[in-house]
């Protein structure tokens, strides 16, 4: 139980061996510490930047930050946890809740978004913001509002490999996995596909795109739907072995949020790029200034990037008004 | 507000008189109305006590909590369909503060001055109760049980109508620290504590016998969930025996995160995060076979002041289940609910104490007198009397093993500051037969 | 009693500040005979709903008037109530002065967050500022030895004076407890804020703050230093979030971080956009709402057969649902659905109408729905 290299403690006055083998442990471990600590943001950052990856959608397609991407992401983890604890596999739920986030996302534009869109943007948000305190009270009705845990289809272990640890898990791999498929999907969406051109017009200009002959409704219910299912997998991805509540994406809503301005709003990659920043620095904040300054932490950011850099640090658009 | 009522008569016969004497017959029949006086208590009537409590209902901190009042509120309904206490039907009025203070400080007046409830029973949390701590004893209701350990319960100069219950945290972290520096004295402690009282208390009690033994102390904020940097911390800083004052939804999560870093030290989780049926059934549904629940918790070392949902075939735990059986609404019996039972069992033991016409005095006073002695589901006595409204006075130390626990120490008491730490000696008898207490009203 | 204040409203002629004057006196005389006609409960109810009020009107200047979103108001008012607190825990300080001085230190709080805010537009302020308002509580539990950590910073309140006692018994005969007293320095606090915005509101300030929510460029045009306005407007609606957060730390006793969670600020939103955004009666009957709708929904819910623990999510629920609803059907909330009707004549208003511009929720635009956002 107690280490046998541990340093003797009271009137140790030699330089005995243990004593410099403690040093020298100490120093690793301290070393050790970094990596962890630094390995972790990148899995958390993971995370955010899916959350990012869903805000930037919606914003190339609508210019609307959706605020209640979080409870969305949510309430279609909760539908694939209901599945997986009535016996379905992992799989099944995480296939059911992607459908569910794009039948959702399409839903919420077609019901409700659409007849805000295009008018003031302060009525957008605040719209956003009533389906974000909605969504999440009506799953603490319908799921309860008790810590459950979800599961994860892989390994939850660090990999230990001579001796330094790993701080990844299989999981944390996948999670990374999938972000990184995410957005090599969405560039190509956007670049390469006619469906992505239609999207990109149709939020540049929806009169000029209508004119050409783009079906600018429909591109932007395909926007919603789209940005709605990479939201669920951000929700998928949070919960994977990890405890579920009704409030759990409360946080990387902000988080997700920095992640998407410091990428630049409208770039796949500035999305990931900044979900990953955030990760490592609230992780390396959390772990050596205290886990209370993390929030402060992101808003330091956010006003920073706002304020020296306002485009962001991977946008192409020439002008951006914030 | 005696003292104010000559001056009243003098302005009243003056000048305004009039206008006084009108205004008070225009108005005075629709106002408060003041307190019922005479033989008739506030919330109490001839067949009924009307009690309230605030718990966090939603939010962030609903999960777990928004268990125990549930359990509270099942243990009554049992006591009532067995007649009540002394006749009357006890009901139990639970409101969602979603554990903020603003929040609690209007339920707890809906509570009394609406609702016109007896006394306050259970209320939780630290910062939310403080909220209205000031106000219950200005209006001097009875303000019994606070569900938490903090310190601030336990100043019946300041504050006569509240009382603690369980251990406060300070108490257990006395006899945690002792235990461990005791049987454990080469141990490299680190400490992982909730960045609230709860963390602040335990610190202070463990490192009064830990003092050189601590190497880290690190703490996390309710509500961000990724621990893993401070539970790399405490790996970094060579710590080969954690000591948690924590939930037990971050016992689950720092278990998880010392798997990603291959930190495997002793675990001592003090008596609120350990709770091994809810954590076991967390962690084994995480990863198909890769945590086997409740097993990754062998081992893991504990203090107990009340017998969990684990150890079946305790005679209380007994009586909870069949309690919960018949009362209780959707899911099942967890420790929260029990807690929350357990705190129900006191107050009818104190009503029954307070005779079988209670008022919100004699209830305090009874409280006071023969609180010591209630003979209870807790382990340790309470420290209850004229100069402290502190609850149980100590934790047994046990070891988590399979579904169930195994002793490592008898039951030790103490109390705050320098206490010294003893043996108790008292037993528990057990629950009585028909799972109603049976206390003798005082005289 | 706010149609009624509103009724009285229409039918007194023009000098803005004359007739302001009189409406406050008039609705001081309202509040004095509800606090008198109604039990410590609802007296309790009030004070709650004086400090949501406060807030509200800020925020509704800020949000209404000059188009800038906050999500940020509940860090705000945690500014107001730990300042309150500091300040009261002294023993020394007169709790007016603390007051006034925790109106102060949330301005200058104002200041450097609205000169941030000022660069920013709809999407991004509202997400700056939400950051402020989970980030801010993390420093009353960083610097516990200062703002008492999680557990939070008793406050000792002002005890009602002896005088005050004597005079509410002498006019009333009622007894005075502390519910009645906070009640009181909350509602006077309110109509002092009220008072003072709707003058600032009907002032030149006010017409540029809207000429700049309607249209930035030709504000800008037109000489309007449209950041210094900016900033100033934050700074009017902070000093009220102070304000309102100084009542809440006299009212609650307690200055703690899970008081000012995002759900606060979230609520104030709630508040002046179901009153009807830019308008300061809106703002008094969304609080209204705040605080009278959780225990009607919870009531309803436990009837239908809820648990307890399902019945309490409801008052969010209602919270969301509403929102979303009076944004899509008629976005100039409750005040925007009364004028409405008001205005239900043939003949259609026109903006340079004097009368109506120097009302203090009056919409310059030719409409009645409130158009809140800047457009780009």
């Amino acid at each position: 139980m107690v280490a046998p290299t541990a340093v003797p403690r009271g009137a140790a006055t030699t330089m005995s061996e243990p004593l410099i083998e403690g040093i020298a442990g100490r120093n690793r471990r301290t070393m050790q510490q970094f990596l962890n600590v630094a390995l972790n943001g990148l899995s958390q950052g993971a995370i955010y930047a899916a959350f990012a990856l869903a805000l930037v959608l919606i914003w190339r397609s609508t210019r609307i930050i959706n605020f209640a991407q979080g409870s969305m992401g949510m309430f279609t983890t909760y539908i694939a946890l209901a599945l997986i604890e009535s016996g379905r596999s992992y799989w099944v739920g995480f296939a059911v809740a992607l459908l569910a986030g794009l039948l959702l996302g399409a839903l919420v534009e077609r019901l409700v978004i659409r007849r805000v869109e295009g008018g003031p943007e302060l009525n957008a948000v605040i719209v956003t913001l009533g389906l974000f305190v909605a969504l999440q009270a009506l799953a603490a009705i319908l799921f309860g509002a008790t810590y459950r845990s979800f599961p994860a289809p892989f390994g939850l272990h660090g990999f230990d490999v001579g001796g330094v640890n790993i701080a990844l898990t299989p999981f944390n791999l996948f999670a990374i996995g999938a972000v990184v498929v995410v957005m090599l999907a969405l560039v190509a969406l956007f670049r390469f596909t006619d469906v992505g051109l239609r999207m990109r017009a149709s939020a540049f200009n929806q009169e000029v795109s209508r004119l050409l002959g783009v079906p600018v409704g429909r591109m932007l219910t395909l926007g919603w739907a789209l940005a709605a299912m990479v939201g669920s997998l951000s929700g998928l991805l949070i919960a994977g072995g990890s405890l579920v509540f009704p409030a759990y994406m409360d946080a990387v809503i902000v988080y997700g949020f920095v992640a998407a301005v410091l990428g630049g709003l409208d770039s796949p990659v500035g999305a990931v790029v900044g979900g990953l920043v955030m990760g490592m620095t609230l992780s390396v904040v959390s772990g050596y200034l205290g886990s209370e300054l993390v929030a402060l932490a992101a808003l330091a950011i956010l006003v920073t990037v706002l304020l020296v850099r306002p485009r962001g640090l991977f946008s192409r658009t020439a002008v951006r008004q914030v | 507000m005696n003292k104010h009522i000559g001056r009243r008569d003098l302005l009243r016969a003056g000048g305004w008189g009039l206008a006084a004497a009108t205004a008070g017959s225009l108005f005075g029949a629709c106002g408060a109305g003041g307190r019922p006086g005479g033989s008739s208590e506030v919330g109490i009537t001839g067949n009924t006590v009307k009690i309230g409590a605030h718990f966090p209902l939603t939010g962030v901190a609903a999960p777990g909590y928004s268990d125990i009042p549930t359990g509270t509120k099942a243990y009554f309904d049992y006591v009532n369909a067995h007649g009540g206490v002394n006749g009357r039907k006890i009901e139990y009025i639970f409101r969602d503060d979603a554990y903020n203070p603003s929040n609690t400080s209007q339920v707890v007046n809906e509570l009394v001055l609406q609702d016109q409830v007896f006394a306050i029973v259970g209320g939780l949390g630290t910062a939310p109760h403080s909220a209205v701590l000031d106000f219950l004893n200005s209006e001097g209701v009875p303000d019994l049980f606070v569900s938490s350990g903090s310190l601030l319960w336990d100043q019946p100069k300041k504050n006569p109508y509240t009382f603690g219950w369980q251990p406060d945290y300070e108490v257990e972290g006395k006899i945690i620290g002792r235990y461990v520096h005791r049987n454990m004295p080469n141990a490299r402690v680190g400490l992982f504590l909730q960045d609230d009282d709860f963390g602040d208390d335990g610190e202070k009690g463990a490192r009064a016998y830990l003092g050189d033994q601590v190497v880290a102390a690190q703490r996390y904020v309710s509500g961000n969930t990724d621990v893993a940097p401070q539970i790399a911390a405490l790996q970094a800083a060579g710590a080969d025996l954690v000591l948690g004052f924590n939930v037990p939804s971050y016992t689950a999560l720092s278990q998880l995160a010392s798997l990603k870093l291959n930190y495997r030290p002793q675990w001592f989780y003090s008596n609120v995060g350990s709770d091994p049926a809810l954590v076991g059934s967390l962690l084994s549904r995480f990863s198909k076979g890769e945590v086997s629940g409740a097993s990754m918790l062998d081992g893991v070392i504990t203090t107990e002041y009340l017998a969990g949902v684990e150890e079946a075939d305790d005679p209380w735990v007994e009586l909870w289940q069949q309690v919960w059986d018949a009362h209780g609404g959707e899911g099942e019996l967890t420790n929260f609910r029990l807690y929350g039972m357990a705190e129900a069992y006191t107050f009818v033991q104190t009503l029954q104490a307070a005779g079988p016409d209670p008022t919100r005095d004699g209830l305090v006073a009874a409280l006071e007198k023969v609180g010591a002695e209630l003979q209870g589901p807790g382990l340790a006595p309470f420290r209850y009397s004229g100069d402290s409204h502190a609850g149980m006075a100590g934790v047994k130390v046990s070891r988590l093993a399979g579904n169930s626990t195994e002793k490592l120490s008898p039951v030790f008491v103490t109390d705050n500051g320098k206490a010294e730490i003893t043996e108790y000696t008292g037993r528990n008898p057990g629950p009585p037969p028909n799972g109603i207490p049976s206390v003798e009203p005082v005289g | 009693m706010v149609s009624l204040v509103a009724g009285v409203r229409r039918r007194l002629p023009a000098s803005t500040l004359g007739r302001n004057l009189l409406l406050v006196l008039a609705a001081l005389v309202v509040v004095v005979l509800l606090l008198e006609l109604t039990d410590p409960f609802r007296n309790s109810q009030l004070a709650t709903m004086s400090y949501y009020a406060i807030a509200a009107a800020g925020l509704t200047v800020l949000t209404g008037l000059n188009g800038q979103i906050s999500l940020g108001h509940g860090a705000l008012m945690a500014v107001g109530a730990y300042a309150m607190g500091l300040l009261l825990n002294t023993g020394v300080v007169p709790f007016p002065l603390a007051m006034l001085a925790a109106a102060a230190v949330t301005a200058v709080v104002g200041v450097v967050v609205g000169a941030a805010a000022a660069r920013l537009h709809g999407p991004y302020l509202a997400g700056a500022t939400l950051a402020l308002a989970i980030g801010v509580p993390g420093l009353a539990i960083h610097f516990d030895g200062v703002f008492g950590g999680e557990q939070g910073l008793q406050i000792s309140s002002p005890r009602p004076p002896d005088w005050f006692a004597d005079v509410i018994y002498f006019l009333f005969a009622n007894e005075a407890g502390s519910a009645k007293y906070f009640a009181y320095i909350g509602w006077l606090t309110l109509l002092a804020v009220l008072l003072l915005l709707s003058n600032l509101v009907a002032s030149r300030y006010g017409r540029v703050w809207r000429a700049i929510r309607d249209d930035e460029v030709a504000a800008e045009l037109a000489g309007v230093p449209l950041g210094r306005l900016r900033v100033l407007a934050f700074v009017v609606s902070a000093a009220c979030a102070g304000l309102a957060g100084a009542v809440l730390g006299i009212v609650v006793r307690l200055a703690a971080p899970s008081g000012f969670t995002i759900v606060l600020s979230l609520s104030l939103l709630t508040a002046v956009v179901v009153g009807g955004l830019g308008s300061l009666g809106g703002a008094l009957l969304g609080s209204a709402l705040l605080v009278f709708l959780p225990p009607a929904v919870t009531g309803l819910g436990m009837q239908a057969g809820l648990t307890g623990v399902q019945a309490a999510q409801l008052a969010p629920l209602a919270y969301g649902v509403v929102l979303v609803t009076v944004m899509l059907l008629a976005p100039g909330g409750a005040m925007g659905i009364a004028r409405a009707l008001w205005h239900a004549r043939p003949r259609r208003r026109f903006a340079q109408q004097p009368a109506n511009t120097h009302r203090m929720d009056e919409e310059p635009s030719t409409t009645d729905a409130t158009e809140p956002g800047g457009r780009t």
